[in-house]
């Protein structure tokens, strides 16, 4: 048995052991050894590691995932954290010119084992700039890996085989699970990067998720096994390369297809998802496939603008309704306000 | 006065890339060679001096403009003109081109073709060495226009934030594609000037006077060694032919054939090749030798690569990841 642990205390376990298991695994971004060690994730690391590999950075991300790429041909395994996504964006020329594509453009002589974590969110006023969901665009690109995890152990598992995977990772956390509390494993483990988890099993319908989505899904179930109806909750886990095939065996079961995406819809997961399943299993469909998704707009800033901007456990509960042609259910107020993910969250960020 | 054998060692360098690349402009209306080539015809002179200076354990990355640095560095003849053929035996497997070079047996780390791009990843590479303790450094090859990207700034600001044993060589041949230096930079700036602001110890020199860039790169690259940290260094020297393709354009109008005619007069190879005749390093019949050997080289280089196979088209779709 593991211990219970929070999912930021689980992604700081699988930088311990990490460090641990290879002196050549590196880890720097702003921010990593200040004194809130990115929502606690780098607790302890400078101080049992050293600045030599544990270390803040100036604020260059592009040059900075450069510098990872150059340290990895030379066999240092960097883990780069962003504590935004969207900061990240000015590194896109280092990371889809030059790491998705180092190992093919120069025939496999070469590879680029570096780990990029950026933690995204929602709510809390977090706006048009700091809360981005770009999934589908590292997905979009060869030679890319794109890794989601919602447990506490998939976190630490995950993030273990991403920084011992020998490609390009973008490890993607949701700021609302690092507070959510799980079962994790002792030393090292690592879970396969392409493989999804099956968190409920059911013939009713199948749900295709991921990060914060799938702990809204798990609440739906509750309310849709009341009424009998019994769904398959596939956790993606990641995002690229995708488990297809996994998808594909509960659409043959189930018939029913409702993909959850915590961005925007347009260009997103979920309709690659859907895409796939209405190309190739078209037949074995019993209705339209559905997608959940962000509205196509810029996330607002204001507590007044976002409530319909997020999907909430009840709308996965209607869209599911709506399958077995059953009224709708009305909101169920929120015990706390619906910018944030629980009592605990009080900002600023 | 340096010593003959680095001085005729030099000149063979220099021929050397420039004849590689006078057989590219030979053969590429054959429309075999079927990727787009920049070439370096002019500008031999900083290469030439690098490799009689850098090891093998020395690392280097590059740009588009990557055919010298490659040669200097030691790289692979055959492997080079395959992979501008898109040959299996080339350097890269087809998969890369003239703007994507790679050996890694002599340290060429990889050319890559984005302005800027590989600069970042020659400071990761010096940061790896410094990591490792090794006395060895890592030699960033860039153009003036580079200086103009942000990632430039982010890089060297890192190296000097961490002393890394980077070595910026910046060959300014003055032109962006058909931009020149005065549309894009302040009149009257210098660039080792405004990057020893950063706090990297900058020089400058003449790019087109091998011994001299020798001298000066000598000078450099043994202090690095001796104390660490990174230097930068700006060689001026002018490219002959179009930015991108076998052919001179001095008649389309962003440049005039009088100021190419003043470089060309300061041709790299000749200055140097007078200096020897008049020292008597070497007389007319060793030279006759000398290019008859590296005739011969590019030769074989260019039968290598018209002989070899194409590769099989499935390969197009693998090394997309490395397996665990």
């Amino acid at each position: 048995m593991g211990n219970l642990m929070t999912f930021a205390e689980a992604v700081n376990d699988a930088l311990k052991v990490a460090m641990h298991h290879d002196q050549k695994v590196l880890l720097y971004g702003l921010g990593v050894d200040d004194p809130k060690r990115i929502f606690g994730t780098t607790n302890e690391l400078v101080e049992t590691f050293g600045n030599d590999r544990v270390f803040d950075m100036p604020t260059s991300e592009n040059a900075m995932t450069g510098v990872a790429i150059g340290a990895a041909l030379q066999g240092y395994k960097s883990v780069m954290v962003h504590q935004r996504l969207d900061f990240f964006l000015l590194a896109m020329d280092q990371l889809v010119n030059n790491a998705a594509k180092w190992h093919y453009m120069f025939n496999g002589q070469d590879c680029v084992p570096i780990t990029i974590r950026l933690i995204l969110g929602r709510g809390w006023g977090q706006g048009p700039t700091h809360s981005q969901t770009l999934q589908s665009w590292f997905a979009h690109i060869p030679g890319l890996k794109v890794v989601m995890p919602t447990t506490p152990s998939d976190a630490k598992g995950l993030l273990l085989a991403s920084i011992f995977d020998p490609n390009p990772v973008v490890f993607l956390e949701h700021r609302w699970l690092h507070n959510t509390k799980g079962e994790v494993e002792e030393g090292f483990y690592t879970k396969e990067l392409g493989k999804s988890k099956l968190l409920s099993e059911g013939d009713s319908a199948t749900i295709v998720s991921m990060s914060y989505l799938s702990i809204e899904a798990l609440h739906a179930m509750d309310v849709l096994e009341k009424e009998g109806i019994h769904c398959d909750l596939i956790d993606l886990r990641s995002i690229s390369p995708l488990d297809r095939d996994s998808i594909a065996k509960s659409i043959k079961k189930t018939g029913r297809l409702l993909v959850l995406d915590n961005a925007q819809s347009n260009c997103s997961v979920a309709s690659e998802i859907i895409s796939y399943v209405s190309t190739h299993f078209f037949n074995d469909l019993k209705c339209a496939p559905v997608k959940l998704a962000a509205p196509d707009y810029p996330l607002p800033t204001s507590f007044g603008l976002t409530e319909s901007f997020y999907t909430r456990s009840f709308d996965i509960v209607n869209t599911v309704f709506g399958f077995f042609n059953l009224p709708p259910q009305s909101a169920t107020p929120h015990s706390f306000p619906h910018d944030v993910p629980g009592d605990w969250f009080t900002g600023p960020f | 006065m340096l010593k003959s054998d680095i001085r005729i060692n030099l000149l063979r360098e220099m021929k050397r890339i420039r004849f590689y690349e006078e057989e590219i402009v030979t053969r590429y209306s054959e429309q075999k060679m079927r990727c787009p080539t920049h070439l370096s015809i002019g500008q031999e002179g900083v290469p030439a001096a690098l490799s009689q200076i850098l090891t093998k354990e020395d690392l280097a990355v590059s740009t588009h403009r990557a055919h010298a640095h490659y040669l200097g560095k030691g790289g692979d003849g055959k492997k080079f003109i395959a992979e501008i053929y898109g040959k299996s035996t080339g350097c890269s497997g087809g998969k890369g081109g003239s703007m994507h070079l790679v050996d890694l047996s002599v340290g060429f780390k990889g050319s890559t073709a984005i302005v800027g791009n590989s600069i970042p990843v020659g400071v990761g590479l010096g940061l790896a060495q410094k990591l490792d303790n090794t006395n060895n450094i890592s030699c960033v090859f860039i153009g003036d226009a580079a200086v103009e990207e942000g990632v430039f700034y982010e890089s060297a600001n890192f190296a000097a934030v961490k002393q890394l044993p980077v070595l910026f060589v910046c060959e300014n041949n003055q032109y962006s594609v058909y931009s020149p230096l005065k549309v894009r930079q302040p009149i009257g700036r210098k660039i080792f000037e405004m990057v020893e602001g950063i706090g990297i110890p900058s020089s400058h020199g003449d790019g087109n006077d091998v011994e001299s860039c020798y001298l000066l790169l000598d000078d450099i690259v043994n202090n690095m060694k001796k104390y660490g940290g990174p230097r930068f260094v700006e060689l001026d020297t002018y490219r002959w032919r179009e930015h991108c393709g076998p052919n001179y354009d001095n008649h389309i109008g962003y440049r005039t054939e009088e100021e190419f005619l003043k470089w060309k007069k300061r041709d790299p190879i000749a200055m140097h090749l007078n200096r020897l005749l008049a020292d008597k390093v070497l007389d007319e019949e060793a030279i006759a030798a000398m290019d008859i050997e590296i005739k011969c080289e590019v030769d074989k280089a260019f039968q290598f690569a018209i002989e070899s196979p194409y590769p099989d088209p499935k390969d197009a779709y693998k090394n997309i990841y490395k397996e665990l």
